[in-house]
């Protein structure tokens, strides 16, 4: 099972949605779609639904041309941002909605929408209607209504955004489990950074229209293709700076920071990008650089300290673990780990990272 | 806590106090006043206690134009509520076709009630009116002057014509606000188009339909202006509904004591209709 996306394109009017793209989603697979708002991800899914039709190219399903058939046939479920249940039907009637026409018997919906029900804690409210529900109740109904149906590809398109936090991090967890042994292709839309890390599978990073990489979540957090697929997949944004290398010295900030390198790259200029992690207010790694900054603002969340900070005309981002609290102008030694690093050339394009 | 008790907060609530005392409960008053008493000018009154609201309750005349009301309203709301949606379904969600349509739908409500009278009756004049002239030259017997079916054909034909954009404005709007995602959902479930009607359509709309029929069902059961100008309450009094033949009793005979009774349970009537409706519509609402 394979669903794969030839040269799709789709243009409203004058404006392209979405570039030409190919994407082969393999099956058992959890497809993580990052990007910021209106960078294509749902008009992405809706043409993998089949909801929205390419302007050019093919979608393929089981090595067959699946394009123009209609969503109904293509046994595909989908979760929304908002929590899309029918509002006059009760948690167990819409649960079971989507077996209605598929011609199950009353028995089998039966025990299949008790699974269900079970797997997503709603046993309990089977007979409540979904807006005697707490948030995140609904949404667990409507992520029921897409696991009933034994659909060949589930499509979940920013399905925790508008849950309150304790929420979020709860069906956060749940998630994974729940395709776990499922025969079915998971496609997953998000803003979030972390989300992708948290559910692993692949990713695919999207900007304004355009797939800039796709792989392994891992792969593509550590080794992103272009400064544009990197700073997609970082949050709060990356730091990127201009550095000199000749020779086995590396330096920036006009030479007020430089340090010895290993690593085996041409001499001459490049763009590192460093992850706010990668500065923090203490030493870490062998290869850690010292630089001094002012401070800009300081958030404290929870156990994390993000401070912003200026140096050399130029904004920075740290992220540190524990609670350092710093006043506004401030000045302060932050550490790169520059191991971390990674780097581009001139066309953006990664060179080496880490 | 401490609490600082400081009287002089009544003076704010006073101007509220004020402005409906004069709007609303000074005139009532009046009212009240000429309901339980009986009085030949000279500002003379004499106690009548509850006899002209036995006399009203008690009278066919008012029975008939009760009765008159009640059908007229049902048959509007019948017609209108269901054509509202109707219309409202086949508009456009979104182009250049939406604030044509918007302001088409909006013109009738814009005219002046006595215009919009005035207007249907030159139209709907046998002799010399579009609407008359053709119906007759096509072979109907059509003269609303004189034939009570006409009448009513005609003053409900206006009242359709008037209102059913505000059913369709407020249905549009409770449609507007249906998101996109319901209606792919339901496309994921192949659904019916009647199921989509059904199960997402009419239940998201069903706090602008209870506006929509209150709304309909009070102006509709306080209509005045316009059968006034079309049909004066004619033939006979077949289309004298509850205002016009209470604006007949109370300047035309001058049974000022009755009239003012009538008032008081016509009143009455409309708010303890709107209260049931309500409270049933709402008490539906809890349970979901």
């Amino acid at each position: 099972m394979s669903l794969e996306l030839k040269n799709v394109e789709k243009k409203i009017g004058l404006d392209t949605h979405i570039y030409p793209t190919n994407l082969k989603l393999e099956k058992n697979t959890i497809n993580i779609l990052l990007g910021s708002t209106l960078s294509g991800k749902t008009t992405l899914m809706q043409i993998m639904a089949g909801l929205d039709k390419p302007t050019n190219g093919e979608i393929w399903f089981n090595e067959k041309n699946v394009t123009g058939m209609k969503v109904q046939k293509r046994n595909v479920s989908m979760v929304y941002q908002q929590f899309i249940n029918y509002p006059n039907f009760t948690v167990y009637e819409n649960i079971a909605s989507p077996l209605k026409i598929t011609g199950v018997s009353s028995d089998e919906v039966k025990q299949r929408v008790g699974k269900v029900a079970e797997l997503l804690k709603l046993s309990a409210m089977l007979n409540k209607k979904p807006n005697e529900l707490s948030g995140g109740q609904q949404q667990r109904t409507a992520l029921a209504r897409a696991l009933v149906k034994d659909s060949d590809l589930i499509l979940l398109d920013e399905p925790l955004a508008n849950l309150d936090f304790k929420l979020r991090e709860e069906l956060r967890e749940e998630l994974p489990k729940l395709f776990e042994d499922r025969d079915c292709i998971v496609v997953y839309a998000t803003t979030e950074p972390s989300e992708a890390l948290l559910l692993g599978g692949n990713t695919a990073t999207l900007l304004e229209g355009k797939v800039i990489q796709y792989g392994k979540t891992l792969n593509v957090y550590n080794k992103p293709n272009s400064l544009v697929s990197a700073q997609v997949f970082s949050d709060p944004p990356m730091n990127i700076t201009k550095i000199k290398k000749s020779g086995e010295r590396c330096s920036f900030l006009d030479n007020s920071v430089n340090w010895k390198t290993k690593i085996n790259i041409k001499d001459g200029e490049y763009k590192v990008g460093i992850r706010p992690h990668n500065i923090t207010t203490y030493k870490e790694g062998n290869n850690s650089l010292e630089i001094k900054g002012k401070v800009l603002i300081s958030e404290l969340s929870g156990s994390e300290s993000l401070i912003h900070f200026t140096r050399g005309n130029l904004n920075w981002v740290s992220l540190s673990n524990g609670v350092f609290q710093k006043n506004v102008g401030d000045e302060m030694n932050l550490y790169m780990n520059a191991d971390e690093f990674i780097y581009f050339d001139e066309n953006e394009r990664l060179v080496i990272s880490g | 806590m401490n609490k600082t008790i400081n009287q002089k907060a009544w003076f704010f609530v006073i101007p509220v106090f004020v402005l409906v005392a004069f709007n609303a409960i000074i005139p009532l008053m009046t009212v009240v006043n000429y309901a339980f008493q009986e009085t030949f000018g000279n500002n003379v009154f004499m106690w009548e206690g509850t006899r002209w609201f036995k006399q009203i309750m008690l009278s066919e005349r008012f029975h008939a134009s009760l009765g008159r009301q009640f059908l007229f309203t049902f048959i509007i709301l019948f017609i209108q509520i269901p054509l509202g949606i109707a219309i409202a379904l086949t508009m456009p969600k979104d182009g250049i076709g939406v604030p044509i349509c918007l302001v088409l739908m909006s013109m009738p409500l814009l005219i002046p009630w006595n215009v919009v009278g005035a207007m249907w009756n030159i139209f709907a004049l046998p002799d010399i009116g579009f609407l008359g002239h053709s119906l007759n030259a096509l072979g109907f017997d059509y003269n609303f002057t004189q034939q009570i079916g006409d009448a009513w054909f005609t003053t409900i034909l206006m009242d359709v014509w008037h209102w059913t954009s505000l059913v369709v404005l407020l249905s549009y709007a409770g449609l507007q606000s249906i998101q996109p995602a319901y209606y792919q959902a339901a496309e994921i479930d192949g659904a019916s188009r009647w199921a989509v009607f059904t199960k997402i359509e009419l239940p998201k709309m069903k706090k602008v339909l209870t506006i929509a029929i209150l709304l309909r069902f009070m102006d509709s059961f306080m209509i005045y202006t316009e059968p006034f100008v079309l049909t004066g309450g004619g033939p006979g009094n077949a289309t004298a509904f509850l205002s016009i033949d209470l604006v007949k009793m109370a300047l035309g005979q001058f049974d000022l004591g009755p009239a003012a009774a009538m008032s008081l349970i016509y009143f009455f009537i409309v708010l303890l209709v709107c209260w049931v409706f309500y409270t049933l519509m709402m008490r539906n609402e809890g349970n979901q």
